[in-house]
């Protein structure tokens, strides 16, 4: 365990390094001019060269480079062109909001999606498994705006029961930290709902059809048990393998929820650090959500462990 | 009771006890103006920047010596009086009793001198009257003095400019700063304070009340008059970026103003009775297309007059704005309506047609070289221009290569003095605060000293040059018009720029606030919150 452990740690070196130069190159060959940007829109042309002469961006591409990989391997990772916050501030301040809205919306969504899975794998082929994998289907069809703005209007705004936008931090007490997270997360939720409903759904039907399932229902098992007990968690491998890809997007993709919640997360700041051509915090966010995705695959991996003690690393 | 209705009740009591809980914070007792601005507030500095943004923050914290009132006319503002001598060439001006900086400092002469020395070698006017400066000096603890090499005539006009790159007052510490770099204390004398602990990027800004700020008796007006703060604490709602979400907040009582709504919520906010759009502009704002004149075919300024000619202002206005109430054509490239305000010269666009440009086109040369037209994806508010313009170009006989990027990929390419074959550009679409254009100094398309200009498409004109300068030095206002007038025309005639009509952008705010007047900005004193 301990030498898997190691190897993977050591194997996102390589990961990290390679994502730091593409995303590295890949800012500079875009088009696009961080001083413009800072600058304004009535700045003459030699106001934004100095600027740009400021930002060291009137430096070769190796020598940013070098600067900047230099920094990086000393746990610095710039200070943002546009906020003059360090971009690990930065990070640290969105962390919140999109941790928060990430835990909530799998807790919603694996609280529903696996017992609608088992259920529909359960009634294989009846109306509740069609009805189940019909909403799911909608649930995949339907636009995360267009439900957000649904719920607005009719959660928020005719019913009055839940704010339109906003965060409040957990610091400024749990219920306004819930109650502002709510619609967000339903809203986020259904996507995952969905996917997670169909997954569970398929791995459990594989597990119906083990002879050891027949086997427990000869014993004279109550079929609740036979299905938590037996069925799901013989299923349970690849709902959490979708959990944790779910998990990994939902940190690194909450843009749009964000952007129309007003969420001050870490989506909104990447969308703002793109379109601001805020280098360094772009660079940032795309490695500290490298760090994410291969954290959370190893973290993955490892469940599999407890959920079939048959697998050993 | 059934298990479906245990559920409602117990979701019910949740959500009211947790919606208790929310409502618990300071805001009980203090009064919050909740505002939700056009865009997000990122650089702190508004002398380093010519951001909107920026400038919105600089009016909220920092005063300034002068303003502009409603019409344009320059006022004093943190200046009690002020002497000119008879030759122009020394102005005296004394500072107001009660200045004082957030910090409990007093606003001294030095300050102000520190201020507008850092202002001069930022801002294109602020540069263009130091070339005129020969020394400020401090002869009594309330007065400062400006010696001029020459007489100029746009000193007022300069320090009482009202849109970007304001010459706001800083203490002398923080006016010492590099002008090419950022300041990083924020401490000004204006109305509000700024509570830089609670300023989180893209979520929010926070400004409390100055209690001890001394306003003018005057009523407000512009960027003049008697600042009156009747709120504790304003805040910007940086994160609230989505404009449905926008409206659906100030429908439900989340927000208190947007700053700039979408056309499209117009009708939705007008047929609201909970809602009010006050009219916060005397001018509004003009669209502008702008020439590359480095660039074949628009080095010839025949090519350039028959796509002036091919412009017509209403199908850009009626394409982009849509609301017939918010916009109109007008003729003026220093605004309609105001001090500077002409139509000489515009009869080759305003009662111009499509024939005629088709003939002009014919006649100038053109070899057909198709016209690379910036158009960004991402902007909402001229999103649509270039369309409309790529469609007229084309009817008049141009070939059009309408290029679309995002607008910060279209800032960056436009600094480009580069032939097309090399990244170079023909034609962008932009739009202006009215304050911005409406001074033959400060309107950036009347500098036309080629590559020298401070501003993209490097126009090329000597009597132009010679135009402008005279107008610096003018200092009899009926001479300044007739020479405004005459810039007017040989803009027209050169063909700078094209201008596609005016527009007022719609504020929304409850009907709980008031105290709204004419300011051309987004100004925030004066509100009251019921």
């Amino acid at each position: 365990m301990f030498a898997f452990l190691a190897r993977r740690l050591a194997a996102t070196i390589p990961v990290l390094l390679v994502v730091a130069v593409l995303v590295f190159l890949m800012l500079r060959l875009t088009p696009g001019d961080p001083a413009a940007v800072l600058a304004g829109d009535a700045a003459s042309p030699e106001q934004i060269a100095q600027i740009r002469e400021g930002l060291g961006l009137d430096k070769s591409i190796p020598q940013q480079f070098g600067i900047w990989f230099g920094r990086m391997l000393h746990g610095d990772l710039g200070k943002s062109y546009y906020y003059k916050t360090e971009v690990t501030t930065l990070v640290a301040q969105r962390l919140e909001p999109t941790l928060s809205l990430t835990i909530v919306t799998i807790v919603v969504a694996v609280l529903v999606a696996v017992p609608l899975g088992v259920l529909a794998a359960w009634r294989f082929g009846g109306w509740l498994d069609r009805t189940l994998m019909g909403f799911s289907v909608m649930g995949f069809s339907v636009p995360v705006f267009v439900l957000a703005y649904l719920l607005i209007w009719g959660v928020s705004l005719k019913l009055g029961w839940l704010p339109v936008q906003g965060y409040k931090r957990i610091a400024d007490g749990l219920g306004p930290w819930f109650i502002h997270l709510v619609l967000p997360a339903i809203t986020l939720s259904v996507v995952y709902i969905a996917l997670i409903a169909r997954v569970t759904r398929a791995a459990v039907l594989d597990t119906l059809g083990e002879d050891y399932i027949r086997t427990a229902r000869a014993k004279g098992l109550p079929e609740s048990k036979v299905l938590m007990r037996h069925a799901l968690a013989n299923a349970a491998v690849p709902i959490a393998t979708v959990i944790g890809i779910g998990i990994a997007l939902l940190i690194g993709g909450v843009v749009v929820t964000e952007s129309v919640y007003a969420i001050p997360g870490l989506g909104r700041l990447t969308v703002d650090a793109v379109l601001a051509r805020d280098f360094p915090t772009i660079q940032g966010v795309i490695l500290f959500f490298s760090v994410i995705y291969v954290v959370i695959n190893l973290l993955v991996d490892l469940s599999y462990v407890f959920f079939d003690p048959r697998i050993r690393y | 009771m059934s298990p479906s209705s245990l559920f409602k009740r117990s979701a019910a009591a949740f959500l009211f006890g947790a919606a208790l809980t929310a409502a618990a914070p300071a805001s009980a007792q203090q009064t919050v103006l909740r505002i939700v601005p056009h865009s997000n507030l990122a650089v702190l500095d508004p002398i380093w920047t010519t951001a909107y943004m920026s400038r919105n923050h600089g009016y909220m914290i920092y005063d300034t010596l002068f303003g502009t009132d409603e019409k344009g006319a320059i006022r004093p503002q943190m200046v009690e009086s002020w002497t000119e001598s008879p030759d122009h060439r020394l102005w005296t001006f004394k500072l107001r009793k009660g200045l004082e900086f957030h910090d409990g400092k007093p606003v001294t002469p030095d300050d102000v001198i520190a201020s507008l020395q850092r202002w001069g070698k930022r801002d294109a006017m602020g540069s263009a009257l130091f070339q005129f400066v020969q020394r400020m000096d401090s002869p009594a603890p309330d007065t400062f003095r400006i010696f001029l090499g020459e007489a100029c005539g746009f000193m007022l006009e300069a320090l009482g400019k009202p849109s970007s790159s304001v010459p706001f007052i800083m203490p002398k510490r923080v006016a010492d700063t590099d002008p090419f770099k950022q300041i990083e204390e924020y401490v000004g004398s204006g109305p509000y304070i700024f509570k830089a602990d609670e300023f989180k990027p893209g979520d929010k800004a926070v400004y409390l009340k100055n209690t001890k700020y001394v306003p003018r008796s005057e009523a407000p007006s512009g960027t003049t008059g008697g600042k009156r703060v009747y709120v504790d604490r304003v805040e910007w709602n940086l994160a609230l970026r989505d404009t449905q979400a926008q409206v659906s907040a100030l429908q439900k009582g989340e927000v208190d103003i947007i700053e700039a709504i979408g056309f499209d919520h117009y009708e939705t906010i007008k047929k609201d009775d909970t809602l009010q759009m006050p009219k916060y502009a005397t001018y509004g704002l003009q669209y502008m297309a702008r020439f590359n004149h480095l660039n074949k075919p628009f080095d010839n300024p025949k090519v350039r007059e028959a796509a002036i000619a091919a412009f017509n202002q209403d199908a850009f206005l009626r394409a982009q704005v849509g609301v017939k109430e918010l916009y109109k054509p007008c003729g003026s490239m220093f605004i309609c309506g105001t001090p500077y305000g002409s139509t000489a010269g515009s009869d080759i666009q305003m009662k111009s047609n499509m024939k005629k440009a088709q003939d002009l086109l014919k006649a100038s040369g053109y070899d057909g070289t198709p016209i690379v037209l910036m158009k960004p994806t991402d902007l909402a508010a001229i999103q649509k221009l270039p369309d409309v313009g790529a469609q007229l170009l084309r009817q008049a006989g141009f070939k059009v290569d309408l290029q679309a990027m995002d607008w910060q990929t279209l800032v960056g390419r436009r600094a480009k003095k580069d032939p097309i074959d090399k990244g170079g550009w023909h034609m962008f679409m932009t739009s202006w605060q009215a304050f911005d254009v409406w001074s033959p100094i400060a309107n950036p398309t009347t500098d036309t000293r080629g590559e020298k200009s401070t501003w993209f498409g490097w126009a090329t004109d000597d009597k132009m040059v010679t135009l402008r300068n005279q107008f610096m030095r003018a200092t009899d206002e009926a001479e300044k018009k007739k020479i405004a007038d005459q810039m007017h025309a040989r803009m027209y005639e050169i063909g700078t720029h094209v201008i596609l009509g005016e527009y007022d952008q719609p504020m929304a705010a409850r009907k709980n606030i008031s105290g709204f007047f004419v300011t051309n900005g987004n100004i925030y004193w004066n509100l009251k919150k019921n």
